[in-house]
């Protein structure tokens, strides 16, 4: 691009997102955001209309965190921009890349109470990792290149760019900076060698060792790392629900989740264990269970490249700040291979007296064996789900063996994420298969986005654990409300084979578990979207669970007593 | 326990609300707040009095600085610091009170900048402290209306609070 050539601010955004090869724009226009628009219509970068902008934020959300890349979306003022809030606080929550660029009021009627004007800025300040108002065209390409460079670097998160109608119309001169200059804005990415150091004589010295990998080394790409520090130490590995797919499932060092669902070999071994190795993870309360009593005997070395993470909730003994990969390689180079010992033996134990269990016997459809014949038959997938059980029981029950291939809302817990998510995912990952493991409920929050999958060809595929319930709220009513199951039956859920159809897309419907595998076969096969609504066991509940309020190891199992 | 935060940040508009908000958010309570331009004007100087732990103090320097207009954060130790806050006050002081009134405020060091036909106003700098003392003081008379601009700190001696 030549230097300083004129052009309106709509043309200077397109040149932008050029420069900063965004691919593909997640949207749905207005008003407000009429001359974007308008330049649009003659570029290259694929825009895809959804039918709500919640979903358009999670699309990008998606999008970001099964490639890595910038997730873009847009939408106009007021109403338009408000929607993207739940997506955007998701993003936020958990650490993935996403712009938002939203439509605005023009200047002269900013603060006037004018038509679709919300003050987008100060609504989402506290759920962006930064914000602008770009009140004159010619700022335009510092802040696009801060927003993209501030999104995706240092601990990633969203960021908006409020746009003016007539910042959009008005002419400006364009030139795309080389560089940024952001004062308060260096994040570290380097560990100090000092702490590593320290940490590596920690480790060495550690008889029960364990490793806590979170969605950071999702981010970092550190999962290489990882394993050559758990296959160095013989250290069992457990991952929170966002560290999933870091550590292969299927390696026998793999623990699986910890925490609230997670599993009780892995609970047990975070209490038990004299060193906890956390890497880029955030002793989430729905991991820690009742803090006072979380791991009362373990040191904690924790790697994070966020500072405000280390000793916010379970006080670091040895805080590394930094990339995972970078300390990881660092530390790597500080360990000598340890042999298998007493504690891997006590976890080889209690893995075998402990595992995961449901009624395999059982003639109903268990979501359980459902989850197991799609892992069975696509097991290099990619998995978004929703919220409550289904979430749960596709982390349990799917071996994820790669990182970037479980993809679910976990800090803000969005029920009606995983659909739009899954569009997402697929097109930024078109060769794979991408597949939502979904409830009754959270699916309609967003199941208007089977237009959106259907009119741009993007053949996802939603597998609905249909319990007629909001699932996990039952279960908790069950547990600990005496079964009074308030405002939690979905018996008026409409008929989802025929929803599916009505959009275009293919609907099949399974009552019984010999139907299941053929189902997911055409599903796969086929080149639609398509919807799969197993009716499953509708009381089922999702074992193991450790209570609110509870240490982790006081966890209930399948057919244990509450 | 109060600490005193010099907080450097960009003179842009938004700022305060960032900053505020962050505190009100994560439930940090704010006791006193002054902004003002520093030596350099792209750059704005806080200084937030802030009631709490080692630990809370900690959660609140580590949120500030993920703050991307927020440049640098320094806990400004009183033993080598000073600090000063200035005040004006408006007195209840009719003909009969009046001597005794600019007799405390002479003993302070204060100045009368106002005379009305029932008031003073009287105008005091110092630390917290001796502001406090005046107005307890004053408090007899009938204090009309008080305005405190919250304290500004600097380091002694030639160390500085300064974008590295």
């Amino acid at each position: 691009m030549a230097k300083k050539q004129k052009m309106s601010g709509a043309e200077a955004f397109i040149e932008c997102l050029h420069e900063e090869r965004v691919e593909v724009i997640f949207g749905l226009p207005g008003g407000a955001i009429l001359p974007i628009y308008d330049e649009l219509y003659d570029s290259d970068i694929r825009h895809i209309l959804v039918r709500h902008e919640q979903a358009a934020a999670h699309a990008a959300d998606g999008y970001a965190r099964a490639t890595g890349r910038v997730g873009v979306c847009m939408a106009t003022s007021g109403p338009g921009a408000t929607n993207l809030v739940t997506g955007i606080a998701n993003a936020y929550m958990d650490s993935v890349p996403i712009v938002a660029f939203t439509g605005q009021v023009p200047t002269s009627m900013v603060g006037n109470d004018a038509f679709q004007e919300a003050n987008i800025t100060g609504i989402t300040l506290p759920i962006t990792k930064h914000n602008y108002l770009v009140k004159d065209a010619k700022m335009l390409p510092d802040i696009i290149k801060e927003a993209f460079y501030i999104a995706s670097t240092g601990r990633p998160g969203p960021v908006l760019v409020d746009l003016p109608k007539n910042v959009q119309t008005e002419e400006t001169e364009f030139e795309y900076p080389k560089s940024i200059q952001l004062r308060g804005y260096k994040p570290t990415s380097k560990g100090h060698p000092l702490q590593i150091k320290r940490a590596a004589k920690a480790i060495t010295e550690a008889e029960r060792p364990i490793i806590y990998a979170g969605g950071g080394v999702v981010i970092s790409g550190a999962h290489a790392e990882l394993r050559s520090l758990a296959e160095t130490l013989m250290a069992p590995v457990t991952t929170t629900l966002l560290g999933i797919g870091t550590f292969p499932g299927t390696h026998p060092l793999s623990l699986g989740m910890v925490g609230m669902h997670g599993t009780k070999y892995a609970n047990y071994a975070m209490m038990e264990s004299d060193l906890i190795i956390a890497i880029g993870a955030r002793f989430d309360d729905r991991v820690t269970g009742r803090l006072d009593s979380f791991a009362p005997n373990a040191k904690v070395i924790h790697i994070d490249i966020d500072p405000a993470e280390i000793s916010k909730n379970v006080a670091a003994h040895i805080p590394i700040v930094g990339d995972a990969q970078n300390i990881l390689k660092e530390l790597i180079k500080e360990l000598k291979p340890k042999p298998k010992s007493k504690w891997s033996e006590k976890i080889e134990k209690w893995k075998k007296e402990f595992p995961l269990e449901y009624d395999r016997k059982s003639k109903e459809l268990k979501p359980q064996y459902v989850v197991e014949q799609i892992y069975d038959l696509c097991p290099d997938a990619i998995i978004t789900t929703e919220v409550g059980q289904n979430q749960m029981w596709a982390a349990q029950y799917f071996k994820f063996t790669k990182p970037r291939t479980l993809i679910s809302s976990g800090g803000l817990g969005t029920m009606g994420y995983g659909f739009p998510a899954a569009i997402g995912a697929k097109v930024g990952c078109p060769d794979k298969t991408v597949i939502d493991i979904a409830g009754d409920g959270s699916f309609l929050m967003n199941s208007q986005e089977l237009a959106t999958a259907v009119i741009n060809d993007i053949p996802v595929k939603v597998a609905i654990l249909n319990n007629k319930f909001l699932g996990m709220v039952r279960q908790w009513q069950e547990l600990f409300y005496d079964k009074r199951y308030s405002a939690t039956r979905l018996d008026t859920s409409p008929n989802f084979t025929k929803l599916a159809e009505a959009y275009g897309a293919l609907g099949i419907e399974v009552t019984k578990p010999g139907e299941v595998r053929s189902a997911i076969e055409d599903a796969i096969d086929s080149d639609k979207p398509a919807v799969i609504d197993f009716q499953i066991t509708p009381e089922e509940n999702v074992f193991p669970m450790v209570p609110a309020g509870a240490a982790i190891n006081e966890i209930i199992d399948y057919g244990e007593k509450t | 326990m109060k600490h005193t935060l010099s907080i450097l940040v960009e003179n842009k508009p938004g700022v305060l609300a960032r900053v505020s908000g962050l505190f009100s958010r994560r439930g940090f309570n704010i006791d006193s707040l002054a902004v003002g331009i520093t030596e350099n004007p792209e750059i704005s100087r806080m200084t937030i009095v802030v009631e709490g732990d080692d630990r809370i103090l900690e959660q609140v320097t580590k949120q500030l600085n993920k703050l991307v207009d927020v440049i640098k954060v320094s806990d400004i130790k009183p033993e080598s610091s000073i600090d000063r806050e200035l005040a004006l006050i408006k007195v209840e002081a009719g003909p009969k009170e009046r001597s005794e009134v600019m007799q405390i405020a002479d003993i302070f060091r204060a100045r009368i900048i106002d005379v009305g036909t029932r008031t003073l106003v009287i105008e005091i700098t110092g630390d917290v402290s001796k502001i406090n003392a005046m107005t307890d003081l004053l408090r007899r008379f009938g204090i009309k209306e008080m305005v405190r601009t919250g304290k500004v700190s600097m380091l002694r001696g030639a160390k500085a609070v300064k974008e590295e």
